[in-house]
């Protein structure tokens, strides 16, 4: 994996196949205190104890295709190698919660990328699923929350290539906007 | 900050439209691999393009859908196309640049692009 938005793709795309009807996805970067947070929280149907204690073993996987499961360790791996780290909390029948923090000016982070493009991809894949997305630099924010632009379109889906744009340039734009105003905030 | 407002008025010019799209029997799917191994193989630009060109193009006939690990890892990205009555096409290590190729060759002039495809003594 080459950015942390592409971690964040493969782990919310976990969630979906675990059955969620909402996925949280979190980034917040922090230039002050020096660290780049991203969090996913689903409420899908959750691990057991004994699934959780082996996630992060790159061994360990409930496919039976294959012996490999790297997600989670990819992410975990990245996060530490970065002087950060990572979290994972399950329940069964509740849900998960994945968060990894990196240290931002780390030379060993990677950078976080499309993650736009990641939240537009994981809609587009999944227009059945609700998704609440937090982007925050430097205490400026902005959000996404697909239930919301559902109660706007109606009967009009997500996944309607004309929705999907719209989308896409909302994030973007409000990302960039997010940043431009989050430079202001160092500068003081 | 780009408002919802603007989700209104795609609302009010969709409605009537929704569900123009041709039933599943003449649809042809093509389908992106979106597991670790696509992901990480460079999977996420690939169906953005795909899904952009097929947008700007006007296929009203071609779906893009995602599917997980198709078990073939060492070939990701890989890109499927279902058409109707046709046999599968598996597309391998694909790019932006080539599944540009494939949509304008393959899903707009009906040739399957053979230089991106897995041929069968490999897998």
């Amino acid at each position: 994996m080459t950015e942390i938005s592409l971690n964040i793709l493969d782990i919310a795309e976990n969630s979906t196949a675990a059955g969620a009807g909402l996925i949280e996805i979190l980034v917040e970067i922090d230039e002050t205190e020096n660290y780049l947070r991203t969090m996913i929280r689903d409420n899908g149907c959750g691990m057991s104890e004994d699934q959780l204690s082996h996630v992060t073993d790159p061994f360990y996987t409930t496919r039976t295709t294959r012996k490999v499961g790297l997600g989670i360790p990819f992410f975990k791996e990245a996060a530490e190698l970065a002087g950060g780290s990572f979290r994972i909390e399950s329940e069964r029948g509740k849900g998960t919660t994945v968060e990894a923090v990196f240290e931002y000016t780390n030379i060993d982070r990677m950078p976080l990328g499309d993650i736009s493009g990641t939240i537009r991809t994981l809609i587009e894949g999944h227009p059945d699923r609700d998704f609440l997305y937090t982007y925050t630099h430097n205490g400026c924010t902005y959000t996404m929350d697909t239930r919301q632009m559902r109660e706007i379109l109606g009967d009009v889906p997500l996944c309607e290539p004309e929705v999907l744009q719209y989308i896409s340039e909302y994030l973007n734009e409000n990302k960039q906007e997010t940043d431009a105003a989050a430079e202001k905030e160092v500068l003081k | 900050m780009k408002s919802l407002e603007e989700l209104k008025a795609i609302r009010i010019r969709m409605q009537g439209q929704v569900g123009l799209r041709s039933e599943d029997s003449t649809q042809t799917r093509v389908v992106v691999g979106m597991a670790t191994c696509g992901i990480a193989s460079g999977a996420r630009p690939v169906l953005t393009t795909l899904s952009d060109a097929v947008q700007s193009k006007q296929l009203k006939d071609v779906v893009v859908t995602q599917t997980g690990c198709i078990g073939l890892c060492q070939y990701e990205p890989i890109v499927e196309v279902f058409e109707p009555g046709k046999e599968k096409i598996t597309y391998v290590h694909m790019n932006p640049e080539k599944a540009l190729d494939v949509v304008n060759k393959h899903l707009i002039g009906g040739h399957p692009v053979t230089a991106y495809m897995l041929q069968s003594s490999e897998a």
